[in-house]
């Protein structure tokens, strides 16, 4: 009987490498107008509220530069992780501990710091990410600890802190109660760099962040060894390269760029504390990661994408009455279409004889 | 025994007609015929790469055949799978065990038999299958606990188990000792008496003259010769597995190495992985300008002592290994390749190079000190020609330097990385089974550039389960047995049968022979 | 004493969705297979699993439902791991997310419902010994499901032979694959079977435990599941115990904060997960040990070699 076989490609294949991902957005949005019919709405409209509607203003297509800042910082340092098998997927803990960091500079130093807040603030951000990383680095490299699960666990402790904060001690004595911090002001908060948008220094700094991740990973000789740990770490300790050191390394690095992307948050778009910063950037990083191919361009270009859904989410909330979680049913759909047209690089597909995969 | 050419009459208990079967980009089997009779022993022979085991994988289910026909008993089989060869009849022991390493030897035989499920009445019955035929097997140990060549006796039993009508035997005594080759063949040649056909495949030509009736050579895929291997000579069965005459290796010159580049004193090591083996009270001095060769089956320590040499485990103390007199047990692997140490290791693809990366930079991946980094960046442009070098100067056959790892050839990956370790001109170079699974014209470029090495000085110290690989390239010969190294001996002062008693186990180390000295 | 009762049989009742979820992924994991998408699973399975209860009224039905809404989540598991040869970590993360999102989505009507207590066992004169009574002779039906499922996987993996062939498939792939073993379609029931679980384990927490639906109510047990499977080193009789222990710590914290112990909340909310990355930490450290115990094969993907 003939059915479908995969022989695996000699030589990976560019156009694939390249067709996959746009591919795979072809087949969500098929999925996408699926779903918008099934909840009774017309799919043509439903796109048009969706993906044009949100980015049809000014204001609006710099809301891309704005949601995509924080899924660009968090997906580069997730990514170049991903590259050497370090998996953390507590990017949205680490994005929590960098926006209470540098929020304690702003909540309780502005005043003393003056023009140095926000720099500082930054820094704090930074070292807040870079330490709730480092404990999943330290118990990976020295007992052996899953980082999946303990980066992930540490993203629910973060949490909890950050609700500890804002409803105890950096809670607004002036805020009637609400669970929410003092708004920043003076020195601690982002101005936009654009009139008419909120871009500013988030978005400036994930373009920094993508052009330092693409150096790293194609130009220098620890991405080098990051590649090649990814692939075959029996090679990496055959050339004696150190896998210690490189998850140290993923994960400081990971963790100190969610951590900016925290603080960039609370002090630009949010401009306080509250009970909620992200609305699961941290996760949806890794989808971003995955769709731009672990690759820093194409995590840009996937950021702006995922970015976009998160607008079109929102919008679709009011002039559709769709709830917001179908954007994560997007989300999700696009990464299971990914890895399933990742297939097409690494294999040939062929019609032909049935392998002998027995049936015993 | 019965003579199976006389026998006219009798249906060929296996015959393959045609046999084809392709992969992308190779034919693995083109055409073949192959006809075993009852109680025959069968060598199928061939060299590395020849389709020796795709064919018998498809004999055994394994792998389906794209054309051609498998008549058993001279009815064509239709529908085949592992199950229902076994149901035939048809046992087969592989090159690489199907063994479960964390499940007992009762288990593991009971995975290989259909619908046994009373363990009790299984374990009586290995336990007698094994001593009918002289062999020991404890049913109740774990895998992961037995020596390699135990190991190969579960896989033997758990065929046998089965009262097979053909036995196939995939390359079995590269896990053996020369001692312990002798008692297989005993084994096989009673089951042939007691009516079993035995296809036994193999690249070694000593073995099927002694033991095989017929012969079937495979070259390139394709049945290139019949014959029967007891009125053949090794050269002219070679020129039948190779197609051309087949150059040796100029035997070298003895080179009494002067002065010693690499010294081992009493290295003791635990394993790391709990499936491995202990480094018992090690000494070993490598001298400039000589070949050493480490013979041994494998799993006797050869893969632990070789991380500890090139610093992927770290020595107990720093003087437990020295270069050039200097200690460096402590320092890690790019510590070592400073002082001039070069590493082959035994897996090409998975450790000696990323087979997903270029050859370029797979080139990198052990030449990081040699001028192609730079402040932390790498120096592309000199990578790239370091790669175009070693592509030149050991006729690796590839479509340039930016092909993948894996598109290349056993024989040529393995040439490159030979060639990436030599041309950082090292002063000692060690190689663990440098031409394991490579074709003949590999293997030869391989050994001269060996040789070569050492007449420049350097040392060279060459780990391999292959006996003649070793007696034909080194000037000294140690054994490595249950985790300790014998004395070295001089090539010319010690043969294939002293050495294959060593691989038993059967010698002393140093310290104990010294021990009963003193006593 | 009766206090002691209270906290032992919440214990309990907050253990079982982590045991049930559990003893699915050990399956699926033994035979050489991590999916990571448990907790996607769960919290699909917890809608579901309210959803159909609600509308019909029947718990029964709402469990069924809940298990077949786990193994179709796992049954996309699988084909993308198994017959597309995807990443099993980054497919297990999609199946998390993707399962977060589509619960939120079909869950919005339920918000703010409830569910009628779900019976107890309840046997005249035995179930009212103290401590023993309550313990062992009071609980809902599930937690006794849950109890028999640890058995029967025991004794399905340590004395069938069927389990045996899942054991040396999460074992080596290529050995059983070359003695004709049919590795594909027994790790997708395996997989199956694991998602199935976690429906379950998600429905008891929306249909028992709660018993509402809110967003995202799995809180990271999904994770913890895994955790778990871990802490048992894959062995079924040790992670009833590792369950129990884990429902004793975030049960003890709740009690915690009845008492009015001096901590804040908040921080009472972490003991379980700083819990489960301590008993990670220790499990893990020696590394023989899992060597010994983890299915060699895990998370590696299977080609028949041809």
């Amino acid at each position: 009987m003939p059915r479908l076989r995969l022989e695996p490609r000699a030589q990976t294949s560019r156009l694939a490498t390249y067709l996959s991902p746009v591919l795979a957005v072809v087949l969500t949005l098929i999925g996408a107008a699926v779903l918008f019919a099934i909840l009774g709405r017309d799919p043509i409209r439903a796109y048009q509220a969706f993906f044009i509607d949100p980015i049809s203003t000014f204001y609006g297509a710099g809301e891309l530069g704005v949601k995509s800042a924080p899924l660009i910082l968090c997906a580069i340092g997730l990514a170049i992780g991903f590259r050497a098998n370090v998996w953390n997927i507590g990017a949205e803990g680490q994005f929590v501990l960098g926006g209470i960091c540098g929020s304690y500079v702003a909540l309780f130093y502005e005043p003393t710091l003056g023009p140095a807040t926000l720099p500082v603030m930054f820094i704090a951000g930074a070292l807040g990410g870079l330490a709730w990383a480092a404990i999943p680095a330290l118990l990976k490299t020295q007992f052996n600890a899953n980082e999946i699960l303990t980066s992930l666990m540490l993203t629910y402790v973060a949490q909890l802190l950050l609700n500890y904060l804002v409803r105890g001690p950096w809670r607004n004595p002036q805020g009637y109660n609400f669970p929410q911090s003092k708004i920043f002001d003076g020195y601690a908060v982002i101005e936009p760099w654009i009139s008419g948008t909120r871009i500013g220094l988030g978005t400036f700094l994930a373009l920094i962040a993508a052009a330092g991740g693409w150096f790293l990973l194609s130009r220098s000789f620890l991405g080098y060894q990051i590649k090649v740990i990814g692939l075959t770490p029996a090679a990496a300790a055959y050339a004696g390269f150190s896998a210690k050191r490189v998850t140290w390394f993923c994960l400081l690095l990971s963790g100190g760029l969610a951590g900016i992307a925290g603080i960039n948050e609370v002090a630009g778009p949010i401009g306080q504390l509250l009970p909620v910063i992200s609305p699961g950037y941290g996760f949806t990083a890794i989808i971003v990661a995955f769709l731009g191919r672990l690759h820093p361009v194409g995590i840009v270009l996937a950021g702006l994408l995922i970015a976009l859904s998160y607008l079109g989410g929102e919008a679709a909330q009011i002039s559709l009455d769709l709830p917001v979680a179908v954007v994560g049913v997007f989300q999700g759909m696009l990464l299971f279409f990914l890895l399933a047209c990742e297939l097409l690089v690494r294999y040939r597909v062929q019609i032909g004889q049935a392998i002998a995969e027995s049936a015993a | 025994m019965s003579s199976p050419g006389g026998s006219a009459a009798e249906a060929p208990r296996l015959e393959l007609r045609g046999i084809t079967k392709r992969y992308p980009g190779t034919v693995a089997n083109k055409n073949v015929d192959l006809t075993v009779m009852p109680s025959e022993l069968h060598a199928l022979l061939g060299e590395n790469g020849a389709g020796k085991s795709t064919l018998v994988k498809i004999i055994y289910g394994v792998v389906g055949a794209d054309e051609g026909e498998i008549r058993w008993q001279g009815e064509p089989i239709a529908a085949h799978d592992p199950a229902s060869a076994r149901r035939l009849g048809i046992g087969m022991v592989f090159q690489h065990f199907t063994l479960f390493e964390t499940l007992t030897v009762t288990e593991n035989i009971a995975l290989g038999l259909d619908d046994q499920r009373d363990m009790r009445a299984l374990r009586r019955k290995i336990v007698e299958t094994a001593k009918r035929y002289g062999m020991a097997l404890d049913p109740d140990r774990y895998v992961h606990d037995l020596a390699v060549g135990e190991r190969q006796r579960v896989e033997i039993v758990r065929c046998l188990m089965q009262e097979p009508k053909l036995l196939i035997m995939d390359e079995p005594t590269s896990v053996l000792t020369p001692q312990e080759v002798e008692r297989l063949f005993e084994v096989l040649r009673r089951l042939a008496a007691e009516g079993c056909s035995i296809l036994y495949i193999s690249h070694k030509l000593g073995e099927i003259m002694a033991l095989c009736q017929r012969a079937t050579v495979l070259r390139q895929g394709a049945v290139t010769a019949q014959c029967d291997p007891r009125r053949e000579t090794s050269a002219s069965l070679a020129r039948m597995m190779v197609g051309s005459e087949v150059l040796a290796v100029k035997r070298p010159a003895e080179h009494k190495g002067e002065g010693e580049a690499l010294t081992v004193t009493n290295l003791t090591m635990e394993p790391d992985d709990p499936f491995g083996t202990r480094l018992d009270n090690i000494s070993l001095a490598l001298r400039k300008g000589e070949i050493l060769g480490i013979a041994g089956v494998a799993g006797n320590g050869q893969m632990e002592f070789l991380r500890a040499l090139a610093g992927e485990r770290l020595a107990p103390s720093a003087d437990a290994i020295r270069f050039d007199g200097k200690p460096a047990g402590s320092l890690g692997p790019a510590g070592r390749r400073a002082r001039g140490l070069a590493f082959v290791p035994e897996e090409r693809l998975g450790r000696g190079a990323v087979a997903e990366l270029s050859l370029a930079d797979n080139a990198l991946l052990t030449a990081y000190l040699d001028g192609n980094v730079g402040a932390g960046m790498v120096k592309t442009a000199t990578v790239r020609n370091f790669a175009g070098a070693i592509v030149k100067d050991y006729n690796v056959v590839c479509a340039g330097i930016d092909a993948e790892a894996r598109s290349l050839s056993g024989g040529n990956m393995q040439k490159f990385i030979i060639g990436r370790e030599i041309l950082q001109k090292p002063r000692v170079l060690i190689a663990a089974h440098p031409t394991w699974g490579v074709d003949v014209g590999a293997a030869l470029t391989i050994h001269e550039a060996l040789i070569r090495l050492r007449d420049t000085g350097a040392a060279v110290l060459v780990v391999s389960e292959d006996l003649d690989e070793l007696f034909e390239i080194c000037d000294r010969i140690a054994v490595m047995s249950h985790g300790r190294l014998s004395e070295p001996k001089r090539v010319a002062d010690t043969n294939i049968d002293e050495i294959g008693l060593l691989m038993g186990g059967e010698f002393e180390s140093k310290e104990q022979a010294g021990a009963h000295a003193a006593s | 004493m009766h206090e002691l009762t209270a906290i032992l049989v919440s214990m309990v009742l907050s253990a079982t969705p982590l045991l049930l979820a559990a003893s699915g992924e050990l399956v699926t994991e033994k035979s050489g297979v991590l999916n990571l998408g448990v907790e996607g699973m769960m919290v699909v399975g917890a809608v579901v699993g309210f959803g159909v209860a609600f509308g019909t009224d029947s718990a029964i039905a709402g469990f069924a439902v809940a298990a077949i809404a786990g193994a179709l989540m796992a049954a996309l598991f699988a084909v993308l791991t198994l017959i597309f040869l995807a990443n099993q970590v980054a497919t297990g993360l999609a199946l998390t997310i993707f399962g977060l999102g589509l619960s939120a989505l079909m869950g919005k009507a339920y918000i703010g419902k409830t569910l009628p207590p779900v019976p107890h066992l309840h046997i005249p004169g035995i179930s009212d010994i103290p401590l023993v009574g309550p313990l062992i002779f009071g609980e809902n039906a599930m937690v006794y499901v849950s109890v028999a499922f640890v058995i029967a996987i025991a004794w399905y993996l340590s004395r069938t032979r069927s389990g045996l062939v899942l054991r040396s498939i999460g074992e080596n792939h290529d050995a059983a694959h070359a003695l004709g073993y049919p590795v594909r379609r027994i790790r997708f029931l395996a997989v199956l079977f694991g998602g199935a679980m976690s429906g379950l384990g998600g429905a008891y927490l929306s249909i028992v435990y709660t018993p509402l639906w809110t967003e995202g109510m799995t809180a990271g047990r999904g994770w913890i599941a895994l955790a778990l499977v871990v802490f048992s080193t894959w062995k079924p009789w040790r992670l009833l115990f590792g369950a129990y222990l884990f429902g004793f710590f975030s049960i003890a914290q709740l009690h915690a904060q009845g008492f009015a112990v001096p901590i804040a909340p908040e921080f009472l909310s972490m003991l379980p997960y700083l819990a489960t990355i301590l008993v990670l930490v220790i499990i893990s450290r020696d590394a023989k040990r899992i060597r010994l115990n983890a299915p060699a094969a895990l998370g590696k993907a299977f080609r028949a070699t041809a």
